[in-house]
């Protein structure tokens, strides 16, 4: 198993630097442009939420990012420790947003669930939200020869 | 991310260059919303051509543009949009409402 591990602190400016590092972790495996671009999307969503929800927009507060790859299965964890859910599988539901105000689609977790194969979340209030997703990409790469 | 705006008669051509997402949002939320502001255009052309990300983010922010641009009887339509960005406007059921044509020139006529 490969795998890396960052932390960085939960300012918006910091969106665009994880997907591209998360993205060259993936790449070292061929995915096509889609399947990259899918997993870009997923962790922009995830560390969005984080800055967005998990910190109420603050710029503060610390992120955790993890991804491991073990042949084709890809593993991405991400972290804060922020406000929490109260009802996960409300904050699940499509269109759901607490923050309509500001103009929040309610979409992102419908994202995460649509780009990779399975989303856990796991939560509690006043300690922080952990995502975790799953992805296999294409056909082993026996299956190559 | 860069947002230029073209005038024309007929509307409003708004060219993303770049990424679309949280963080940026706000860069073209301030551009197009000073613009609307002035009440001379009522219709709006996305071009996407040069628009190499989008999320959620792009999703709300461009709801917001399109609820402005509605209420005052206007157009809002795309142009330039590739695989990746079709699929994010579609989960955000945009596409539903608001029409994608190939190019600018194309997105202009269906204006009229
Ligand atoms: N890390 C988090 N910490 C606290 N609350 C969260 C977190 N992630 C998600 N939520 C809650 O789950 C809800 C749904 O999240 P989701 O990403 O689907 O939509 P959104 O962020 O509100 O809108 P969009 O992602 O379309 O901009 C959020 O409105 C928020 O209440
Ligand atoms: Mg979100």
């Amino acid at each position: 198993m490969n795998y890396m591990k960052m932390e960085i602190p939960a300012r918006s400016e910091n969106e665009s630097f994880v997907r591209v590092v998360v993205a060259a972790f993936v790449a070292r495996i061929d995915p096509t442009l889609e399947e990259l671009n899918e997993v870009k999307t997923a962790v922009s969503e995830a560390v969005t939420n984080c800055i967005l929800h998990g910190y109420d927009n603050s710029e503060e507060g610390i992120i955790w990012i993890t991804a491991s790859l073990e042949g084709n299965k890809f593993s991405l964890e991400i972290e804060d420790r922020g406000k929490g859910i109260a009802d996960i599988e409300r904050a699940r539901e499509p269109l759901y947003t607490e923050k309509p105000e500001l103009e929040r689609a309610g979409m992102g977790f419908s994202i995460m669930e649509n780009f990779m194969d399975e989303l856990y979340v796991e939560s509690a209030l006043g300690m922080g939200t952990r995502i975790r997703m799953l992805r296999s990409f294409g056909k082993k790469s026996w299956d190559n020869h | 991310m860069q947002v230029k705006l073209i005038r024309r008669k007929i509307g409003l051509i708004v060219r993303l260059n770049g990424e679309l997402d949280h963080h940026t949002a706000t860069v073209f939320r301030e551009v197009v919303d000073k613009e609307l502001a002035k009440d001379i255009v009522q219709n709006l052309v996305l071009n996407f051509d040069n628009l190499t990300f989008m999320d959620s983010s792009g999703i709300g922010a461009i709801l917001g543009r399109y609820r402005q641009v509605k209420a005052k009887g206007g157009k809002m339509v795309f142009c330039g949009v590739s695989k990746h960005i079709k699929k994010i406007l579609q989960m955000g059921g945009l596409l539903t409402i608001i029409p994608i044509l190939s190019d600018e020139t194309k997105a202009l006529a269906s204006l009229h």
